[in-house]
């Protein structure tokens, strides 16, 4: 069963506590600027938003890396990047339509998220569950029970009967 | 680990940038961030030198926490003589400047000397370089942020700015960062100005390491854990960020109202966090729209606001009509109890304009309740006012104050001088809510005992973060204790204040003190960085900092006489509630208090308490 990161921004307090796990978890120290996933805050609507790769079925990025350094893990359905073949050219960035694939300067290679082989630390590390990783064909799930409680409800008081 | 070892300083005068190690002998002595900086200001500064004067300095300083994924771990602190004060200064502040410094690859910045001409500090990793400020000078932080990040092309940048308050060298004026958070207190800002300094803007990708990356992961989760099952960290503070204390205060009969003549504030249930979260009855909105946390914080105390676009303030100004900055507990009691206003979106306006133009808003408030009261006996009349009728109560005495105070204009540039000079300019010194020149911010003494000693003995002047009794006193963390009572709040400041001490220099912030000991705080640090920290090493480093800055403010000519609080805290009951009757028994708490901190009667430390800390 596939799993994906559910992200609900409403829940993001822009802590940021997801950044430094990625980073923590890819590359050994804390540095939201090696983090997969970003946060962006929206400040003049008050809205936070982190966002990182969708793991697309069809992936772009894969389709359009001329060296085939962009794989699927068919375990987790992550399309992983081999940094042993990847050579920098940035064809993948261009390619995505999401710009969550990008380039890095120090090592010349570009990194992506890989859903941390099945255990995402972004979602472990997030205070208020505003990331998640749940089974990939419910992604909607919660958002679905919110409106299902909301429908049969015993009408309001004073309401004509 | 956890310090990247390197310290920048940023010579003024000459124009010059030049890394140097950090001194890592005393980060062992003094942690970090407050402690450190403060070691360092007092080896370099002269305590008489005149704040505002070239030979004074302002260090910008993160503990060995900030930046790496400790909850809270963003904080920052600016460290100088203060504006405001004269005594030892150490404004700390949250958002993302701070960790973003700490990517940087440093862990300092000291500033010393003056610009000829308007600059500001651009870090980008290990190149730092000062810039010309000419464009950016007489604008507002807002506005230095947006031409900052436009001529850099950078969204990623870090911004800690000073507005027209800190250049025009009103008396508090604050250094804010990522645009509604502040190092707000002591006239830090006023410092910066007067260094010709208008900002520091930072991009950091390098990032920070710690000594047991694992070790220190399994304690940075196990403590993120404690805040989230705890009721005041967990669930008060997300839900209503500081602003849960208004009616809580109100109720005890310890929230200070116009100017302190009374104890309770019959407006507190309107500008309370309860009163934010309500949909209004003009546009059916509340005035809180999120809240939003600092740099690896999970608690998240921060509050987002939008003034309604119909209010008087704004209508017709679309540029207030964004989310921004709102009300945290300190801001709505000063600029709403303190001065007896209880409009909502006019204190939500004021807070934007302190946070836009860089002012502190418990000092602003404060100063504006002092005026109001000297309006009330005619001591300040319409001809002083340009006709502005300062009333306890009027929101638009309140909100054009704030205009004209952020632009030192008019009447602003008298409320600029803060309660104290503006008191004794019209012969009532008794009037300013002062200790050592800084306001108190928004517990009255009468109500909470032990905040009276923590007011006198403060190192900064007034003020709630040096030891937050209420926590204890009033809300039982770590125990309860019976705030009318003065007998035991000797022990209990001084403990609050050195473990305060170490908190503040660990790169956390206090908040997290509602729900971790040094317990939790301890194994963090001793993961993090050299040093073998243990609660009770925690502890006497602490003890260390506080007479560092004590023997600071003795030597700049502070004495025993300046621990002492206003004369109507002292003399008049208060009126109503359940501290009715009550004066602050200073007199009583704070002999044992010199003798507990092992200070002669005259509060100067002995010599055998120098040498058991070292100093």
């Amino acid at each position: 069963m596939l799993r994906s990161l559910h992200i609900e921004p409403r829940k993001c307090t822009g802590c940021l506590q997801c950044e430094m796990a990625c980073s923590y978890e890819n590359e050994g120290v804390f540095n939201p600027a090696r983090s997969r996933i970003k946060v962006f805050n929206f400040h003049e609507e008050g809205r936070m938003v982190p966002y990182t790769c969708t793991q697309c079925a069809e992936a772009w990025c894969l389709h359009a890396c001329p060296v085939e350094a962009i794989v699927v893990n068919h375990a987790t359905g992550a399309k992983e990047v081999l940094e042993s073949r990847c050579v920098g050219c940035k064809v993948c960035t261009i390619a995505c339509p999401f710009g969550t694939v990008n380039y890095q300067q120090a090592s010349g290679k570009v990194i992506k998220c890989d859903l941390c082989g099945g255990d995402p630390a972004c979602a472990k590390a997030c205070p208020t569950q505003a990331i998640t990783y749940v089974d990939a064909d419910w992604t909607g799930y919660d958002r679905m029970r919110a409106w299902a409680s909301r429908t049969d409800a015993q009408p309001a008081t004073g309401t004509p009967a | 680990m956890g310090w990247h070892n390197k310290v920048l300083r940023v010579n003024l005068t000459a124009g010059t940038c030049t890394p140097e190690p950090l001194n890592t002998e005393w980060a062992q002595q003094y942690l970090g961030q407050r402690g450190l900086a403060t070691k360092y200001l007092v080896e370099e500064v002269d305590p008489k030198v005149d704040p505002l004067a070239p030979e004074n300095k302002i260090i910008f300083a993160t503990g060995p926490l900030t930046g790496t994924a400790a909850s809270t771990g963003g904080r920052y602190s600016v460290i100088t003589k203060g504006a405001l004060t004269g005594a030892i200064a150490c404004s700390n502040s949250g958002g993302y400047f701070g960790a973003e410094l700490k990517m940087a690859g440093w862990d300092m910045i000291i500033c010393e000397g003056r610009a000829a001409s308007p600059v500001y500090l651009f870090i980008e990793d290990d190149r730092a370089e000062l810039l010309p400020a000419d464009g950016l000078w007489g604008k507002s932080v807002w506005e230095a942020d947006e031409i900052i990040h436009r001529t850099h092309q950078d969204p990623l940048i870090r911004i800690s700015a000073i507005g027209r308050a800190g250049e025009e060298g009103v008396m508090y004026a604050g250094v804010v960062n990522d645009l509604h958070r502040a190092a707000g207190r002591s006239g830090v800002g006023t410092v910066m100005g007067s260094k010709n300094l208008k900002a520091i803007a930072v991009r950091g990708t390098l990032g920070v390491t710690v000594k047991d990356p694992a070790r220190f992961m399994q304690a940075a989760t196990a403590a993120k854990q404690v805040l989230a099952g705890n009721a005041v960290t967990g669930q008060g503070l997300p839900k209503y960020g500081t602003q849960v204390l208004m009616n809580v205060i109100n109720e005890v009969g310890a929230l200070p109202t116009r100017n302190h003549r009374d104890v309770q504030f019959e407006g507190a249930g309107h500008i309370s966090g309860e009163a934010m979260h309500e949909p209004r009855p003009s546009d059916g909105k509340p005035n809180l729209v999120t809240n939003q946390a600092c740099f690896g914080c999970t608690i998240a105390c921060g509050r987002i606001s939008r003034i309604d676009q119909k209010h008087y303030t704004v209508v017709n100004r679309p540029e207030y009509w964004s989310a921004s900055g709102g009300l945290e507990y300190e801001a709505a009691w000063a600029l709403g109890a303190a001065t007896g206003v209880d409009d909502l979106e006019a204190l939500t306006y004021a807070n934007f304009l302190c946070n836009e133009q860089g002012f502190d808003p418990i000092s602003f408030g404060a100063t504006v309740g002092a005026a109001m009261e000297l309006y009330d006996m005619g001591v300040i009349t319409d001809a002083e006012t340009g006709g502005l009728k300062l009333t306890f109560g009027s929101a638009e005495a309140l909100t054009t104050l704030a205009e004209l105070t952020g632009r030192a204009e008019g009447f602003g540039r008298e409320i600029g001088l803060g309660s104290k000079r503006l008191c004794e300019k019209y012969g009532h010194p008794d009037l300013s809510m002062s200790v050592k020149g800084q306001e108190f911010p928004a517990y009255d003494s009468r109500g909470i005992q032990g905040m009276g000693l923590t007011y006198a003995t403060s190192n900064r002047g007034a003020c709630h973060l040096r030891s937050y009794t209420v926590s204890s006193e009033i809300l039982g963390i770590p125990e309860k204790t019976d705030p009318l009572a003065s007998e035991g709040k000797a022990g209990l400041v001084k403990a609050f204040q050195d473990a305060t001490a170490a908190v503040d220099s660990s790169g956390l912030c206090l908040f997290t003190t509602f729900a971790w000991t040094l317990g939790d705080i301890a194994p963090q640090l001793d993961a993090a960085c050299a040093g073998e920290w243990s609660i009770e090493r925690l502890l006497e480093t602490g003890e260390r900092i506080w007479n560092m800055e004590r023997q600071f403010n003795l030597a700049a000519g502070f004495t025993a006489k300046d621990d002492t609080l206003p004369k109507r805290l002292l003399t008049e009951p208060a009126k109503t509630g359940p501290a009715k009757g009550k004066v602050n028994e200073l007199p009583k708490m704070l002999p044992e208090y010199y003798q507990l901190r092992g200070w002669d009667t005259e509060g100067v430390p002995t010599g055998e308490t120098l040498s058991r800390l070292g100093l």
